[in-house]
C-alpha cells in the first residue's frame, strides 16, 4: 500500500475530531440538562 | 417618495462628511497609518525597487482595506456617541437612504484615501500609470464595493462592544474578491501584468451592485431592534 | 428555594440527563455500524486508482485514493450544514422564532468543524497527489478556506454576549451575506487563474472505478446520518441554553418581586 503515513493522517485526524466535537457535545448536553427540570425537555419523556 | 430617499441619502452623507472635515481623524490618524504601512511593505520587501513595483498593486489595495476598517469603524462610532443613531431612527429617514448616505460618505474617503495612497506609490514603489481611465474607474469601483460591504457590517457589528475586533473578521473574507479585482486591474493599468483590467471591472462593479442591494434591503432589519 | 426544588426533580433517580432519545441512538448505532463498513470497503474492497497512459506509463492517485473517502463527505457536510445555516436564517428572519435561531446556530458549528476537516484532509490528499499541501490555483480550496473563515466570523458573532434577539437577528443577515459572498468568491478566484487542478468532477468521468463511486456514495449516507445525529444533539444543547437562560431570569424576576413585597409590607407597617 502507498502513502500509508498520508492515509493515517487524514483518517485519525476526521475520526479523532469528529469523536471530539461529538464528545464535547454531549458531555455539555448532560452538564446542561441536569439544570433543566425534565418537564423541558422533551425528548426525554416517555412516549406520548 | 423615489428623490426623497436620495435627497435624504444625500443628507446623511453630508452629515457624516463634515462630522469626518470637523474632527479631522481621517486627515490625522487614517491617512498617516496608511502611509506607514506603504513604508512597512517597502521595508518588509527590501529594498528591491522591482519587487516594489511589481506588487504595487496588491500592496496598495492591502493597505486601502486596512484603512477602511478603521473609517468604517469611526463612521459608526460616530453615530452611536451621544446615541446619534437613536435620533436618527426617531427622524423616520427611510433605512435605505440612511445605508445609502452612510456608504456614500464612506465611499468619498476612501476615495480621498486612494488618490493619496497612489501618489505615494507613485513616488516610493517608482510605478508609472499607463492607463488613467481603467485606474479611476477601477478605484472608483472598488472604493463603492468597500463602502457598501463595509457599512452594511459596520451595522451588523455597530454597538455589539467588540465591534473593533469583529469588524475585520467579518469583513476582510467578504472583500476578498474586491482585492483580487482592483489588484488586477490596476496590475493593468500600471502595466506591470498584462490582465485584462476591462474584465475586472466588471467583477468589481458587480460587488458593488450586490453589496449595495443587500445592504439596503437588510439596513432597515438591523436598524429597527434600537 | 426555586433553585432547590427544580435542580432535585431535574436530577431524580432513572431519569438520565442527556441529550440522546430513542432517534439518536438509533442513529448514532447506525453511524457507528456504517462507518465499520465505510472502512471495510475503503481499504479492503476498492482498488487502487492506477491508469496505464498510451505510452505505458502507471499514472493515478494509488492508494491515495482511499482519502477521498472522509475528505469528500466532509465537504458535503460542511455545505449540507452551511446550507441549511443559510435556510434557517432565512427562515428566522421570516418567523422570529427561537427554534430556527437555534436551527441555523447548531449547523453552522458543525459546518465548520467538517469545513476545517475539509481542509486539511485535503490538504494532506493534495500533498502525494499535487506535490504541495496548498493549492492557490485550485478555485474550490480557495473558496472552501474563504467559506469556513467566513462562518468562523459567524461563530464569533454568535459567541458574543447580547441580547439574545439582536444577536439572533445580527446572525441571520451575517449568515445571509455569507452565503452570497461565498458564490461571489467562487466566481472571482475562478477568474483570477482562470486555471483548475481540481479534478473536474470526478463522480461523472468514465475514469471512476465502480467500488470507488459505490464506497464513496456510501461514505455521502454515513456521512448524512453522523449530520443528522451531530445536529440533533446539538439542537438540543442549544435548547437547553435557552431554557436555563429562561430559567435565570425568571429566578430574578421572583427574587425581585418577594424583595419588592418585603419592602411594601415594611412600608406599610411603620
Amino acid at each position: 500500500m502507498t502513502h500509508v503515513g498520508y492515509l493515517i493522517a487524514g483518517w485519525s485526524i476526521s475520526v479523532g475530531a469528529v469523536l471530539a466535537y461529538a464528545g464535547w457535545v454531549l458531555l455539555r448536553g448532560r452538564s446542561l440538562s441536569r439544570r433543566v427540570p425534565e418537564n423541558r425537555r422533551r425528548w426525554m419523556m416517555p412516549d406520548d | 417618495m423615489g428623490t426623497a430617499v436620495f435627497r435624504d441619502a444625500w443628507l446623511i452623507a453630508g452629515k457624516d462628511l463634515r462630522v469626518e472635515m470637523r474632527s479631522r481623524v481621517g486627515l490625522n490618524q487614517i491617512v498617516p497609518f496608511a502611509v506607514t504601512v506603504l513604508v512597512l511593505f517597502a521595508f518588509a520587501l527590501d529594498t528591491d525597487q522591482e519587487a516594489l513595483r511589481t506588487y504595487a498593486p496588491g500592496l496598495f489595495w492591502v493597505t486601502v482595506l486596512l484603512a477602511a476598517l478603521l473609517a468604517i469603524g469611526r463612521s459608526f462610532a460616530v453615530d452611536l456617541a451621544d446615541g446619534a443613531s437613536d435620533r436618527l431612527l426617531l427622524s423616520g429617514i427611510d433605512p435605505i437612504a440612511v445605508f445609502g448616505g452612510k456608504a456614500l460618505a464612506v465611499a468619498v474617503q476612501l476615495v480621498v484615501l486612494e488618490v493619496l495612497l497612489g501618489a505615494g506609490v507613485v513616488l516610493l514603489f517608482d510605478v508609472t500609470v499607463h492607463r488613467y481611465g481603467l485606474l479611476v474607474c477601477a478605484g472608483l469601483a472598488a472604493a463603492a464595493g468597500v463602502a457598501t460591504a463595509g457599512t452594511l457590517y459596520g451595522a451588523l457589528v455597530a454597538g455589539l462592544g467588540v465591534s473593533e475586533t469583529l469588524l475585520p473578521v467579518l469583513l476582510l473574507p467578504v472583500v476578498a474578491p474586491v482585492l483580487i479585482g482592483a489588484t488586477r486591474a490596476f496590475q493593468d493599468a500600471f502595466g506591470v501584468a498584462g490582465a485584462e483590467g476591462w474584465a475586472w471591472l466588471g467583477l468589481l462593479a458587480g460587488f458593488a451592485a450586490i453589496y449595495g442591494v443587500f445592504g439596503a434591503l437588510s439596513y432597515g432589519a438591523l436598524l429597527e431592534e434600537a | 428555594m426555586s433553585t432547590a426544588t427544580t435542580s432535585s426533580s431535574a436530577t431524580r433517580v432513572g431519569v438520565p440527563a442527556t441529550t440522546s432519545s430513542r432517534a439518536t441512538k438509533v442513529l448514532g448505532w447506525l453511524t457507528l455500524a456504517g462507518f465499520a463498513v465505510l472502512v471495510a470497503l475503503a481499504f479492503a474492497w476498492v482498488p487502487e486508482d492506477t491508469r496505464i497512459t498510451e505510452q505505458g506509463d502507471v499514472v493515478g492517485q494509488f492508494d491515495a485514493v482511499r482519502l477521498m473517502f472522509v475528505h469528500v463527505p466532509s465537504a458535503i457536510l460542511a455545505y449540507t450544514g452551511f446550507g441549511l445555516t443559510f435556510l434557517a436564517s432565512l427562515a428566522y428572519l421570516r418567523w422570529r422564532t427561537d427554534w430556527w435561531d437555534m436551527m441555523a446556530h447548531s449547523s453552522a458549528e458543525i459546518g465548520v468543524v467538517f469545513g476545517v476537516l475539509t481542509l486539511v484532509t485535503g490538504s494532506i490528499w493534495g500533498r502525494p497527489t499535487w506535490q504541495t499541501w496548498w493549492e492557490w490555483g485550485d478555485v474550490r480550496q480557495v473558496t472552501a478556506l474563504v467559506m469556513v473563515l467566513v462562518f468562523i466570523g459567524y461563530l464569533a458573532v454568535r459567541r458574543i454576549p447580547a441580547e439574545a434577539a439582536v444577536k439572533a437577528r445580527r446572525s441571520a443577515v451575517i449568515a445571509l451575506v455569507g452565503a452570497v459572498n461565498i458564490v461571489i468568491v467562487n466566481r472571482s478566484v475562478d477568474w483570477w487563474e482562470n486555471r483548475t487542478l481540481h479534478q473536474q468532477s470526478t463522480l461523472f468521468a468514465r475514469k471512476i472505478r465502480d467500488e470507488t463511486l459505490f464506497t464513496l456514495s456510501f461514505s455521502f449516507a454515513v456521512g448524512m446520518v453522523l449530520f443528522a445525529w451531530l445536529l440533533l444533539h446539538r439542537f438540543r444543547t442549544a435548547y437547553l441554553e435557552s431554557q436555563i437562560e429562561e430559567l435565570e431570569v425568571q429566578e430574578a424576576l421572583e427574587e425581585r418581586r418577594a424583595e419588592a413585597d418585603g419592602a411594601d409590607h415594611g412600608r406599610e407597617q411603620p
